[in-house]
């Protein structure tokens, strides 16, 4: 029986008066490979960016190893706004920022690559480690901490050679082609030690060849470094080859989940993908 | 009616620098509006006016130098964004700023050479710089005259947003200037139509404004420069209306304070305001919220 | 690698070492009062509050325009703490001798100073920093137009002395002693930039939510940048106090700070070498060089050169100034270091260059 790694109830998002993603519940078991996959615009990224505490919910909360992380209620003008479900449900408020969900060990990457442009690879991943530092800023800069700078830099050389980047390792970033540029910044999430990685569009404009390496690859990472994966994507062939179980959502909304097989076949999902039949 | 009588004088000139202060901050705000630029030169264009005048007026007679003076200030806002703003528009945020700090120290040592250091003195403007009294109190008609002059202008101004061309050009580049360019309109023009605009009215504000308090050095821009921006981010920068009562209420403030004493403190409160907007209201009164995404 | 490394650290201290003793010798040679040591202390005292600007700005990529405050209160505090107690009757004459009555060694007065204005900035910077940069530059500048008018106010005469000048501090004589002072918190700067901190502060300026999203509390780590940032300005304060023997609030004005931007923009932003070379260069031209440009009575044979006269320097300057700005942003250094491991490649590629033209010669 494995043990539920990720959990959201309820979780809408609402700017202003638009709704996002609305009442959104999802679960992630320890060692899967779950895919959100919709539209443009169902509001995928946006739930990848209440995961990761970029933005509070408007209501709603997430559960990570059991223990609750975030959650949140509509507030002042919201409470006039909202237009979602289980109002008065939750009480709670939750709001950590970004960095403290990525200490518990939610790592991701961004749909538009957001590498350090003026750094170079090697350095790209070194500077994920400064999380897990244990000096502080005086024995950082005196040089008291050799061991740890040690420790760190080995670190991110074993981890630039498994992921296939160590000959690049002093190349500024910005001159590596496209694939490894996205291959980097899996390597660099994968620096903050997480447990759950949350992949965003991993093989946005890849070509069929590069799509079916990166399957491997995200299988072969899954393993290797014992994670969970959450991942956002377009490419189905990437998506039925290596979820576990999906979800699929359309404007905001939960339209369908399951299986890879359970999902292909579901009239629901066909019509919201390809359009609904006129003569039907 | 003991608070009034005594501080009459100081409401009228806070209500006058107010003025003075709207006609200089309704460039900032226009300018920031179309380039997210601070035109840290804008006060300086502001000085600049009242040397111009100065000058020519030792030449010609008052009423040919002053609109002249005026319009070459207009010509003075276009050639500093031809020249200081045109080429960095591409470049990141900061370089245009810092070019625009620059711009501003270069047109201060440039004053300072030209005067070599000596406060120049306007020239008394007929009509307007004449002392009149009011309930009592003594003040030069300018004061009175500058509001009226002031809200005449805004409506003008506002009417040529709203219904002329260019008014709408102007819209669409500050709402989004990519789009605004693909669609057609000319850049260039909107811009320097801008930037003219804004560099008349400071020129008109810097008339009523010297009329008043007649020494000019170079940086005698300064602080009405800053003062006229924290008045359009206060109102909202990007909104006209906004920076306008921005403008009045710190006029009006500042010179209460004058009148209660504590004349250090009258700049001071411009910025203890600036501070007091930017932590808890810092799109201002007017102006719109943008969330970025990710 | 690591040899060589450790190799051209070695050259550089070299380096570094045979400039202070160049200027040791120099000193003992040339009058007191010639014009090149009042261009390298003026110009120590402002590499370093450009280098602490730099560490801000071009490192931690915070746009803030507060530098001068800074500078004002490390000034002030030394000044007011060193003080011989005998000479406070004299300089707090309006005062009744000033609220404070002891006295620091200069040390500790230089630390203090830092101290002092690193304290102000971790106040300031709790609401300030969130602020986006057009706003945090405005906001930090209005922050130091609020202190410069705070200690022009005559109810805190007790302490600061209000609007007159303070003065009987502690200064120093040799030009080694900015130098050496600037010098060490320069180095200091620089460990930090190579520290693992300093990489932080790197990943917040070139993508601020993908360094968050990797663990790095952004407003932890900016807080932390300006108020080290806003330490060593404190330090150049002080440093710029005992230069000028008195210390008046209304002198920190605005101004100053946008010539320390200038001057970190002209080295190049992101580069410490940039802004300890362009310092020099600053003060050289503004305070020695270009001097003549302000004398009215200038030659050329019996050619009365026009145009010439005071003003003209500073006029000359700014428009040098904004040639650099729009035509070579990226400054004398852009943002790379001067190291001997560049001047190695740099020969190393010429040599190869000169090779090749054999070559095809041959």
């Amino acid at each position: 029986m494995s043990r539920t790694v990720l959990e959201m109830n309820d979780v809408t998002m609402q700017f202003g008066g638009v709704v996002a993603v609305d009442s959104f519940s999802m679960h992630v078991d320890e060692g899967e490979i779950v895919s959100l996959i919709g539209p443009n615009g169902a509001g995928k990224t946006t739930a990848f960016n209440v995961i990761t505490g970029v933005y509070p919910p408007t209501n709603g909360n997430v559960f990570f190893n059991g223990e609750k992380i975030i959650e949140n209620h509509p507030r002042g003008k919201m409470k006039k706004l909202y237009a979602g479900k289980d109002n008065g449900k939750y009480t709670g408020h939750l709001e950590p920022t970004p960095d403290m969900i990525t200490k518990l060990g939610i790592a991701r990457t961004f749909q538009n690559i957001r590498l350090w442009k003026s750094q170079t690879v090697f350095d790209n991943v070194l500077i994920a480690k400064h999380l897990r530092r244990t000096s502080n800023v005086f024995s950082a800069t005196f040089r008291l901490n050799m061991a740890e700078e040690k420790r760190q830099r080995e670190e991110t050389a074993e981890l630039l050679n498994i992921l296939g980047l160590y000959d690049v390792r002093n190349n500024n970033c910005t001159s590596l082609p496209y694939g490894l540029q996205r291959r980097l910044e899996i390597a660099r999430a994968l620096a903050t030690k997480p447990s759950l990685l949350l992949l965003d569009e991993p093989a946005a404009g890849m070509n069929p060849q590069e799509t079916i390496d990166l399957t491997n690859f995200v299988g072969k990472i899954r393993d290797d470094f014992k994670l969970t994966v959450c991942m956002i994507e377009h490419h189905m062939d990437l998506v039925m080859n290596i979820s576990d179980r999906i979800y699929v959502l359309n404007f905001g909304a939960l339209i369908s989940k399951g299986t890879p097989a359970q999902v292909q076949a579901d009239p629901v999902v066909i019509s919201a993908y390809l359009g609904e039949d006129e003569n039907a | 009616m003991g608070f009034f009588q005594t501080n009459l004088p100081y409401l009228l000139a806070g209500i006058s620098t107010g003025g003075q202060y709207a006609l200089i901050a309704i460039g900032y705000t226009m300018v920031y509006g179309i380039l997210r630029l601070i035109n840290f030169a804008h006060g300086d264009v502001f000085m600049c006016a009242a040397l111009m005048v100065i000058y020519s007026a030792s030449y010609l007679p008052l009423y040919i130098s002053l609109p002249l003076a005026i319009v070459a200030t207009g010509l003075l806002g276009f050639a500093i964004e031809r020249v200081a703003y045109k080429p960095l528009r591409t470049a990141p945020r900061m370089s245009a700023m810092i070019s625009a700090i620059g711009m501003s120290y270069l047109i201060q040592n440039l004053a300072l050479y030209v005067t070599g250091g000596l406060t120049k003195y306007y020239p008394p403007v007929p009509f307007i710089s004449d002392s009149i009294e009011i309930f009592g109190a003594m003040t030069k008609r300018v004061t009175v005259i500058t509001p009226f002059v002031t809200l005449f202008l805004i409506i003008v101004l506002v009417s040529i947003i709203k219904y002329t061309k260019i008014g709408i050009a102007m819209r669409a580049v500050s709402r989004d200037f990519e789009t605004a360019q693909l669609m057609g309109v000319k850049i260039n023009s909107v811009i320097s139509a801008t930037f003219v605009i804004g560099s008349l009215l400071a020129a008109i504000g810097s008339t009523l404004f010297f009329s008043n308090y007649t020494g000019v050095t170079p940086t005698v821009g300064g602080m009405p420069g800053l003062k006229a921006f924290v008045a359009a981010v206060f109102g909202g920068i990007g909104s006209i209306p906004g920076a306008v009562i921005g403008a009045f209420i710190i006029g009006i403030c500042e010179n209460l304070i004058k009148g209660m004493g504590l004349t250090t403190f009258s700049d001071a409160f411009t910025f203890v305001l600036l501070i007091v907007v930017l932590m808890f209201m810092p799109t201002g009164l007017f102006g719109e919220k943008a969330t970025d995404k990710v | 690698m690591e040899k060589e490394k450790k190799k051209d650290l070695i050259i550089s201290l070299a380096v570094i070492a045979a400039v202070y003793a160049i200027v040791a010798v120099l000193e003992a040679v040339l009058p007191r009062t010639s014009m090149l040591f009042t261009v390298l202390k003026k110009g120590s005292i402002y590499a370093l509050v450009a280098v602490s600007m730099n560490l801000l700005n071009g490192f931690t990529g915070l746009f803030s325009l507060g530098q001068a405050g800074f500078m004002l209160l490390g000034a002030y505090t030394y000044a007011i703490f060193t003080i011989p107690v005998e000479q406070r009757a004299a300089v707090y004459q309006y005062f009744d001798g000033g609220i404070i009555q002891f006295s620091l060694p200069v040390f500790l007065g230089i630390i203090l100073a830092g101290v002092v204005a690193a304290f102000f900035a971790y106040l300031i910077g709790l609401p300030v920093l969130k602020l986006k940069s057009d706003y945090l530059a405005i906001a930090t500048l209005g922050f130091a137009e609020i202190i410069r008018a705070l200690f022009q106010w005559d109810k805190l005469g007790g302490l600061t002395n209000g609007s007159n000048l303070l003065r009987r501090f502690p200064v120093f004589k040799s030009t080694l002693f900015p130098m050496t002072v600037a010098g060490i918190c320069i180095a200091i700067i620089v460990m930090l930039i190579n520290s693992t901190y300093g990489r932080a502060f790197k990943a917040i300026r070139d993508d601020d939510v993908a360094a968050e999203a990797m663990g790095i509390n952004l407003a932890h780590h900016k807080r932390l940048a300006f108020t080290i940032s806003s330490f060593f300005a404190g330090i150049s304060g002080a440093l710029l106090a005992m230069f000028q023997t008195t210390v008046q609030a209304a002198q920190f004005k605005s101004a100053m700070t946008y010539e320390i931007l200038l001057i970190v923009v002209i080295g190049g932003i992101g580069s410490v070498s940039g802004s300890v070379i362009s310092s020099f260069l600053f003060i050289a031209c503004s305070e020695w060089w270009l001097r003549f440009l302000d004398n009215a009575d200038t030659y050329i044979g019996s050619f009365h050169v026009p145009l010439l006269r005071p003003g003209f320097r500073k006029v000359v300057f700014s428009i040098v100034i904004m040639a650099i700005v729009l035509l070579y942003q990226r400054g004398i250094m852009g943002d790379k270091e001067f190291s001997i491991s560049g001047i190695r490649k740099k020969i190393a590629a010429r040599k190869a260059a000169k090779a090749k033209k054999k070559e095809g010669t041959k």
